[in-house]
C-alpha cells in the first residue's frame, strides 16, 4: 500500500545552479595489494658503548696533557673559532635567558585535576574467591591480612557449632596468597582448630592464633607450619578464644586474648606457658568467675594503649583500663549494648572515641561519653548481623556482614537509614570482614569457607572533601542529644524519687485524675464539635447537589452511624487515658 | 673576548656547565670534568648531527639553529655551527 508518494517538482530545480565544470578528485595509480609477512625472529641485544676520547689527530696523544693543552690554545687562537663563539653565544644566551624568564613546560592547573568528585554510584566487585580446599566445608571464622603491602591473607577456618563439629573435621587454617587463589600457600597446623588469627604488626612472620580448645598458639611462618609456641592448657582459657589481639610492646611479642569463659589474659609469647596478666570479666566488681560475663570480641586501639574494651555473650560492652592498680578497678564502665552477643567491636580509626558495635539484628555507634546508650543506630535488618569494620580511609564508611550472605556498606554522610551499598556476596552466612589497610580491598569468609575478596569503588576509599569535618560533627551532634536525653532522664528519675518520697504523693496523683477526667471530656466535646460540624457541611453540601428529599435520609443515616462510631471511638478514647 | 663571553654565560642563572667542542668532538673548551665532557661532547655531536641531516632531509632549504633538550633534571641547549658546537646545561628554575 502506497503510503506518501511525492511528486517531482521541477520548479525546484531553478533554486539551483548548474555548475560547470566540476573539480573531482580521483585517485589515478598502480593497483597494489596489500599482504603482510612475519619475518623471522631477529634476536637483539642491548648493549652499552664506553666512550674513548677520540677524534684527536694523530699527532696529539689524547694522554698526555701538554700537547691536549698545546692543541686546545691553537684553535682557540684560530679566527673562526672567535667568530663562532661570538655568534653561537648570542643565540645561546637569548635562550638561556628565556628559560630563566619563564618555565615553558610548566603544569598548569595540577592541583586542580586531584580534586575530582566523585560523582559515581558507590560499587564493590568481587576479585578472587578462595575456597577451602578441604573436603569437609567449616567456616571461615577470622580473617587476617599480612601487614606489609596485604599480598596475602590468614584465614581461621573452624566449626563454631558446640559439639557439632563433623568427625574428621581437619584443624588446619590457611595462609593465601592473593595471586594465587587454587592453592594456599601455608598450611597453619594446630592442635585444635583456630577461632582466631592474626598477624604481628611488627614482625610479619608471626601469627597468633586462638584455638577452639582455649590455647594460644604461635607461629613462625620461616619455621614451617607447625605450632611454634603453645600456651599450656591448664592457664589457657576454658572455653574457645574468641578474641587475640597483638599489643604494641617494644618487643613487639605481647598480646591478649579473650574467652567466653570470661577471663582476658595477657601473654608474651616468648614464654607461653602461663599468662602475665589475667582480668576476670566481672562487672559487679568481685572478681567471682561465676558472676563473669563470657567475652566474644576483644578490642584494642594502639593509639589508646591503657585501655581496652571487651564485647560480651550477654550483649553488654566492657570499657577496661590496664593500667589501673588493683584488679577491681581495671572495669572501668560498661555500656548496655545489644540483645544479643556483640560479635564485633571497634573503635573509629580516625575518632578512637566513637566505636562500632555488631549484635543482635543492628549495628550501633557509641560514643564514649554516652554511657547509657548508644548515638546511632541502624534499623533493625532480617538477619543476624555477624561481622562489622570501619575503613581505614573514610571516617564515615563502615561493612557490615550478615547471617543471609549480604555484604552492607554504610556511608552515614551520604544516607543514614540504608546501606549505600547493599551486595549479596554468597548464599551461606558471612561470618566475617576484615578491610585490606588501603581501604579498597575486602575480604568476607563465610559458612562454607569460602573467602571472597572484593573490590570497592574509589568512592568509597578516597577520603571525600570536608568527611573528616562533616563526620565528626555528627558524632558530637549525636553525642550531644543522648547526653541531653540523659539529663532529662535523670531529671524524669530524680523528679520521681522525689515525689515517691514526697508527702504530696497521693494529692498529686489525684490532681492528676481531676485533670485527666478533664482533659478528656474536653476532648470529647472537641471531638464531637467537629464531627457535627463536618457532618452539617456534608448535608449542607447533599442539598445543594441534588434538590430530591430522599438524599439527606442516607445522609442523615450516615450521620447516625457516624455518631455511633464517634460516641464508640470516643468511649474507646476514654478508656485508653485512664490506663495512661 | 671569548672569555668574557663564555663566562658571562656561565654566570647566568641555573647554568651548570659550559662547553665548546670542535667537529671532530674534541672539547675546546669547557667548565665540567674530562669524562662528563667527552662523554657530552661524543654524544651530543653524533645527536646534532642527525637533527641537522633531518632537517635537511625534510626541506633541503632548511637548517638546524639550535637543539634543545629538555629532561626531567635539567635542559641541555646545543647551537650548532660550520666546526664547532657550542653546549650549555642549565637548570630552568621553576
Amino acid at each position: 500500500e502506497l503510503n506518501i508518494d511525492i511528486m517531482p517538482n521541477p520548479e525546484l530545480a531553478e533554486q539551483f545552479v548548474e555548475r560547470n565544470p566540476v573539480d573531482t578528485g580521483i585517485q589515478c595509480s598502480v593497483s597494489m595489494s596489500e599482504h603482510e609477512a612475519n619475518t623471522e625472529r631477529f634476536e637483539m641485544e642491548t648493549r652499552g658503548v664506553n666512550h674513548v676520547e677520540g677524534g684527536w689527530p694523530k699527532d696529539v696523544n689524547p694522554l698526555e696533557l701538554e700537547q691536549t693543552i698545546r692543541f686546545r690554545k691553537k684553535v682557540e687562537k684560530d679566527e673562526n673559532y672567535v667568530n663562532a663563539i661570538m655568534q653561537l653565544g648570542s643565540i645561546m644566551e637569548h635562550c638561556i635567558k628565556q628559560n630563566n624568564a619563564i618555565d615553558i613546560y610548566e603544569e598548569y592547573f595540577n592541583d586542580e585535576e586531584a580534586e575530582e568528585v566523585m560523582e559515581e554510584a558507590p560499587s564493590a566487585k568481587t576479585i578472587n574467591v578462595f575456597r577451602d580446599p578441604q573436603e569437609i566445608k567449616r567456616a571461615a571464622t577470622h580473617l587476617s591480612w599480612h601487614p606489609d603491602g596485604n599480598r596475602k591473607l590468614a584465614v581461621a577456618y573452624s566449626c563454631l557449632d558446640f559439639q557439632r563439629a563433623p568427625v574428621g573435621m581437619s584443624s588446619d587454617s590457611y595462609i593465601w596468597d592473593l595471586e594465587n587463589p587454587n592453592k594456599p600457600e601455608l598450611a597453619l597446623k594446630p592442635s585444635s582448630p583456630l577461632v582466631t588469627l592474626e598477624f604481628n604488626p611488627k614482625d610479619s612472620h608471626v601469627l597468633l592464633g586462638g584455638c577452639y580448645n582455649g590455647q594460644i598458639a604461635c607461629w613462625d611462618t620461616r619455621k614451617g607450619s607447625l605450632v611454634a609456641e603453645l600456651s599450656t592448657i591448664e592457664f589457657s582459657h576454658r572455653d574457645p578464644v574468641y578474641g587475640t589481639i597483638w599489643l604494641q610492646s617494644k618487643t613487639g611479642t605481647e598480646c591478649f586474648s579473650a574467652s567466653t569463659d570470661g577471663q582476658v589474659m595477657w601473654w608474651d609469647i616468648r614464654k607461653m606457658s602461663e599468662p602475665t596478666e589475667v582480668v576476670i570479666m566481672d562487672i559487679t566488681k568481685k572478681e567471682q568467675l561465676e558472676n563473669a560475663l563470657g567475652a566474644i570480641s576483644l578490642e584494642f586501639e594502639s593509639t589508646l594503649p591503657t585501655k581496652f574494651m571487651v564485647g560480651t555473650e550477654q550483649g553488654i560492652i566492657i570499657s577496661c583500663n590496664r593500667k589501673a592498680k588493683t584488679s577491681a578497678e581495671k572495669i572501668v564502665c560498661t555500656f548496655p549494648g545489644h540483645h544479643g552477643p556483640i560479635y564485633a567491636l571497634q573503635r573509629n580509626p580516625f575518632y578512637p572515641k566513637n566505636f562500632l558495635t555488631v549484635g543482635d539484628w543492628t549495628a550501633r555507634i557509641w560514643s564514649e561519653d554516652s554511657r547509657e546508650s548508644c548515638i546511632m543506630w541502624t534499623k533493625y535488618h532480617m538477619a543476624y548481623l555477624t561481622d562489622a569494620a570501619w575503613s581505614p580511609i573514610r571516617p564515615a564508611v563502615f561493612f557490615t556482614t550478615k547471617m543471609d550472605g549480604t555484604l552492607d556498606i554504610w556511608d552515614f554522610v551520604f544516607k543514614q537509614c540504608n546501606p549505600a551499598l547493599s551486595l549479596k556476596v554468597c548464599d551461606e552466612a558471612l561470618f566475617c570482614l576484615r578491610v585490606q589497610d588501603n581501604g579498597c580491598f575486602i575480604a568476607c569468609g563465610s559458612q562454607l569457607g569460602t573467602t571472597t575478596l572484593l573490590e570497592v569503588s574509589p568512592g568509597l576509599s578516597t577520603l571525600q572533601r570536608n568527611e573528616k569535618n562533616v563526620a565528626s560533627s555528627m558524632f558530637e551532634r549525636e553525642t550531644r542529644r543522648e547526653k541531653i536525653l540523659e539529663a532529662r532522664h535523670r531529671e524524669m528519675r530524680l523528679k520521681e524519687k522525689g515525689k515517691a518520697e514526697g508527702r504530696d504523693e497521693e494529692q498529686t496523683d489525684e490532681d492528676l485524675d481531676i485533670d485527666l477526667e478533664a482533659l478528656v471530656s474536653k476532648a470529647e466535646e472537641e471531638f464531637f464539635d467537629i464531627i457535627f460540624a463536618e457532618l452539617k457541611k456534608k448535608e449542607a453540601d447533599a442539598i445543594k447537589l441534588t434538590p430530591m428529599p430522599q438524599q439527606p435520609s442516607p445522609e442523615e443515616d450516615q450521620a447516625v452511624e457516624e455518631g455511633e462510631e464517634a460516641a464508640g471511638e470516643g468511649k474507646s478514647e476514654e478508656v485508653e487515658e485512664d490506663l495512661a | 673576548e671569548v672569555e668574557e663571553t663564555l663566562k658571562r654565560i656561565q654566570s647566568h642563572k641555573g647554568v651548570i656547565g659550559t662547553m665548546v667542542v670542535n667537529a671532530e668532538g674534541i672539547p675546546i673548551r669547557t667548565t665540567l670534568d674530562n669524562s662528563t665532557t667527552v662523554q657530552y661532547a661524543g654524544l651530543l655531536h653524533h645527536l646534532t648531527m642527525k637533527a641537522k641531516s633531518t632537517v635537511r632531509d625534510i626541506d633541503p632549504q632548511n637548517d638546524l639553529t639550535f637543539l634543545r633538550i629538555r629532561s626531567k633534571k635539567h635542559e641541555i641547549m646545543v647551537a650548532p655551527d660550520k666546526e664547532y658546537l657550542l653546549i650549555v646545561i642549565q637548570n630552568p628554575c621553576e
